[in-house]
């Protein structure tokens, strides 16, 4: 069903990841991501993996919930893994047809593999202890100096967590509608792709209209309680850098910096 | 009389296998008779809108089964639009659904899924669009200019033009005006009326179910607290009042009279009958 679908869920919690300031969130994935394209030997890689794993033993992320993230990308997954396997030169193990089985080949896949998986569950641990709301907020501050350059940063967040709040909502009503044109008889199954595609009218056109009545509701909404734009606003809760954002930073460093030098070093 | 549809065992879980895994409707069981007009009535949250998605097939049930004329409904899983058919379905603010450029081709888009077309199909849109009092000069008109009330008609007769066996609605009269409320309610009973078919209204107001309804069935947390006829639900007035329910205001007037010592019926639910017993006491002079 639609419901099912997660958008980088967030789950709600009190462990020390769920409490990092967002923005230190951010920049220890950008350095994870950073560190993980380094990352050659088997050395590094490991270093790379328990780094993780701690990370989620940190934020309390089931194994189940983990490997639900993976779900979308399993098809790239095992592309990449098959590309890797046959089509890199080196010793043959074994051939079948135009398929080469390489020793390099098999280290390749494996590599890459391995990577595909961390970067998609190490995000996916961003996503998971921190709501987008918090999320679209430290963009905004991050972004901030760009203000100078007349770039609406403030505007862009507020579109962003906007979209992101409307997300379960506009799925909901979807939903809701294509059951109440299912209980007249529409047939979304059968058919063949422009009688698909036709279908979809029914559901489309009251979801359009909807949005729309949405949009102007929550556009006087928010002019009822005087929103005006970014300009001389100010927050109710103002991001601050505890101790404990800067032991994660420093130690989210201190491990992409060793990888860099391990890598360079040819570990 | 005979059963229509036999709710049997009707269980549905949602979100099976993660945390948030409940059950919306729990082990449910009841019948509806052909022709009766049966209320339902529950908090939000007691499974209501889940329990009434089964009876047209657009859930499946997690376990247990529900009949249509003594037939599995989901026997044939690839015929249960025809069930649909059968079973009309008038969701919550159904007037969010109108998609058509006019009245007259959203009225017609259930019939024409039937497969009905030229003079069929044009009689079954102009009866009930008469039938929900909708004038002719509607009917070429766009449904996003009309009123709320006119929308949420327009939108009535959609399912009505299927002349299902059994209408179900949920909440039909929630939003409008006391006006715009009877005057739904009146077309709803014009229609079983006219077609002779089963009506189950989902509602929160206990005055509309108690005035139309033959028999009322409350659910609560997910199962049913009581069925019955309006009397014997209504006569339990305290135990709705302590599950969160509201009473019919005359209930409500009777159960007072009786606390301060009158002997009235304590199950009386409408104002006729309320009116007779007090008059009665009148005449017995136990109070005033």
């Amino acid at each position: 069903m639609l419901k099912d679908i997660t958008l980088g869920q967030y789950f709600p919690g009190d462990t020390p990841a769920h409490k990092l300031d967002p923005r230190t969130k951010i920049l220890l994935v950008i350095l994870y991501i950073v560190a993980l394209f380094q990352a050659r030997s088997l050395l590094t890689y490991a270093i790379m993996t328990v780094t993780f794993v701690l990370c989620a033993r940190i934020s309390k992320v089931g194994a189940k919930a983990l490997l639900k993230g993976l779900k979308p990308v399993v098809i790239i997954v095992l592309f990449t893994g098959f590309l890797n396997l046959f089509f890199t030169p080196g010793e043959v193990i074994f051939q079948l047809g135009f398929l080469r089985l390489t020793d390099a080949g098999v280290y390749n896949a494996l590599r890459m593999v391995v990577r595909i998986m961390l970067l998609i569950t190490g995000t996916f641990l961003l996503t998971y202890t921190t709501s987008p709301i918090a999320l679209t907020d430290a963009l905004e501050r991050m972004l901030n100096p760009l203000k100078k350059v007349h770039v609406p940063v403030h505007e862009l967040a507020m579109v962003m967590s906007i979209a992101l709040r409307f997300i379960p909502t506009l799925i909901e009503e979807t939903d809701k509608i294509m059951s109440a044109q299912k209980a007249r008889g529409a047939d979304f199954e059968s058919g063949n792709l422009l009688q698909k595609a036709k279908a979809l009218v029914p559901v489309l056109v009251p979801l359009f209209v909807s949005s729309f009545r949405r949009a102007d509701e929550l556009a006087v909404a928010m002019e009822c309680r005087c929103y005006h734009g970014g300009e001389g606003r100010t927050r109710l809760h103002v991001l601050h850098f505890a101790g404990r954002d800067y032991l994660a930073l420093t130690l989210g460093c201190a491990i992409t910096a060793a990888v860099i030098i391990l890598a360079r070093l040819g570990f | 009389m005979e059963p229509i549809i036999e709710v049997r065992h009707l269980t549905h879980t949602y979100s099976v296998g993660t945390p948030f895994q409940r059950d919306a409707v729990h082990d449910v069981s009841f019948t509806v008779e052909k022709g009766e007009f049966l209320g339902i009535i529950g908090h939000t949250g007691s499974g209501k809108s889940t329990l009434i998605q089964h009876l047209n097939g657009l859930l499946r049930p997690t376990s247990g089964e529900v009949l249509l004329s003594g037939r599995d409904i989901w026997a044939e899983p690839r015929k249960i639009r025809s069930v649909r058919f059968r079973v009309g379905l008038v969701f919550q603010y159904p007037e969010y659904q109108l998609f058509e450029e006019t009245v007259y081709k959203d009225i017609a888009f259930g019939p024409s899924n039937m497969g009905k077309t030229g003079a069929e199909l044009d009689a079954c849109v102009r009866e009930s669009a008469k039938l929900v009092g909708l004038g002719e000069e509607i009917l070429e008109k766009s449904p996003f200019e009309l009123s709320g009330g006119q929308k949420r008609r327009v939108a009535l007769a959609g399912v009505m033009a299927m002349r299902p066996e059994v209408l179900i609605l949920d909440e039909p009269t929630a939003g409008l005006d006391p006006a715009g409320r009877e005057n739904l309610m009146a077309n709803i009973r014009d229609y079983r009326e006219n077609s002779g078919s089963t009506i189950l209204l989902v509602s929160h107001s206990m005055d509309e179910v108690a005035r139309n309804a033959d028999r009322i069935l409350v659910l609560k947390s997910a199962g049913i607290l009581m069925q019955g006829t309006p009397r014997e639900v209504f006569a339990r007035g305290g135990e709705l009042l302590s599950a969160g329910l509201d009473v019919p205001q005359t209930t409500r007037i009777a159960m007072a009279l009786r606390r301060r010592g009158a002997a009235i019926d304590p199950a009386v639910y409408t104002v006729e009958d309320l009116s007779r017993e007090i008059l009665a006491l009148r005449g017995r002079d136990a109070i005033c």
